[in-house]
């Protein structure tokens, strides 16, 4: 689009829209992308060291979800997990770091209305919906499975 | 070699799991809960339709450390206790293969409550 003094307003407003939307989306998406491959490689590192000390490999698996989560509980303590997070949006969010500091964040956040209605209370503020849907997902799904196993 | 192989599987993985949410965030305005909401939900579903689970064996940490991975150990943990247990299973298996991840998350955001100071907005 080319930018000439004789535009209307909202053909202006367009094109900053354009201007202004686009090169973010693709920013933000190489953010994610890096930032999430790299929490997960650590996860797979983390998976590997204990393995290789002679873990199985479901303890090695549950080894590494615990760490990820002290990490992110951790970085969101120091406050350092929402500075990545300004650049990092899903990268940040989607990893078991995320749900981690989903949980951390709100605990430390609302620790001045006390300890069972401040940090009690709103420390599953967006890991509570995440538990109930997953949690229902898999009942669902446990209950069609019986079925199957019931009747095939 | 192999080793290198096996992180660039996971970092490409999981870097594309990612960057579906950042789309979903920046296409249709889905807040980070709702996102986390879809991803788990969408893990349990892919994981029963024996999607999910051949991802897991390319991936790996790449496809088991998001949280749609937490939905693939709800959705095998559920599958596997109605195997052994029956009917049962059906409640015990979700929560069962994640509870040393709520268990952590849990005690360590206590934890980390009790030692960090709330930031001034």
């Amino acid at each position: 689009m080319n930018s000439n003094v004789n535009m209307t307003n909202e053909e202006y407003s367009s094109y900053v829209d354009t201007k202004a939307k686009n090169s973010p989306i693709v920013k933000n998406i190489i953010w994610a992308f890096l930032v999430g491959g790299l929490i997960c490689t650590i996860g797979q590192l983390i998976t590997n060291l204990f393995m290789y000390l002679g873990c199985s490999k479901d303890d090695s698996t549950m080894i590494c979800t615990i760490s990820l989560i002290f990490i992110g509980a951790f970085l969101t303590a120091i406050n350092v997990y929402a500075k990545i997070g300004q650049h990092a949006g899903a990268g940040s969010i989607v990893p078991i770091t995320g749900f981690s500091n989903s949980i951390v964040a709100p605990a430390i956040e609302f620790k001045t209305e006390g300890y069972v209605l401040g940090i009690g209370a709103n420390m599953f503020k967006i890991a509570g919906p995440v538990l109930v849907y997953g949690t229902t997902a898999s009942v669902i799904i446990g209950f069609i499975y019986w079925l199957i196993t019931m009747f095939i | 070699m192999d080793m290198c192989m096996e992180l660039l599987k996971v970092f490409l993985t999981g870097g594309i799991i990612c960057s579906i949410g950042q789309i979903l965030i920046d296409k249709t305005k889905l807040t980070p809960a709702r996102i986390l909401v879809i991803f788990v939900t969408m893990g349990v579903i892919l994981t029963f339709l024996g999607i999910y689970a051949p991802i897991v064996e390319f991936g790996k940490a790449g496809a088991t450390v998001p949280i749609s991975g937490f939905g693939y150990a709800l959705g095998k943990g559920v599958m596997e206790a109605v195997d052994e247990m029956g009917f049962l299973g059906i409640f015990v298996g979700g929560i069962k293969s994640c509870a040393a991840g709520i268990a952590a998350a849990i005690i360590f955001g206590f934890l980390a409550s009790l030692f960090a100071k709330p930031t001034s907005k």
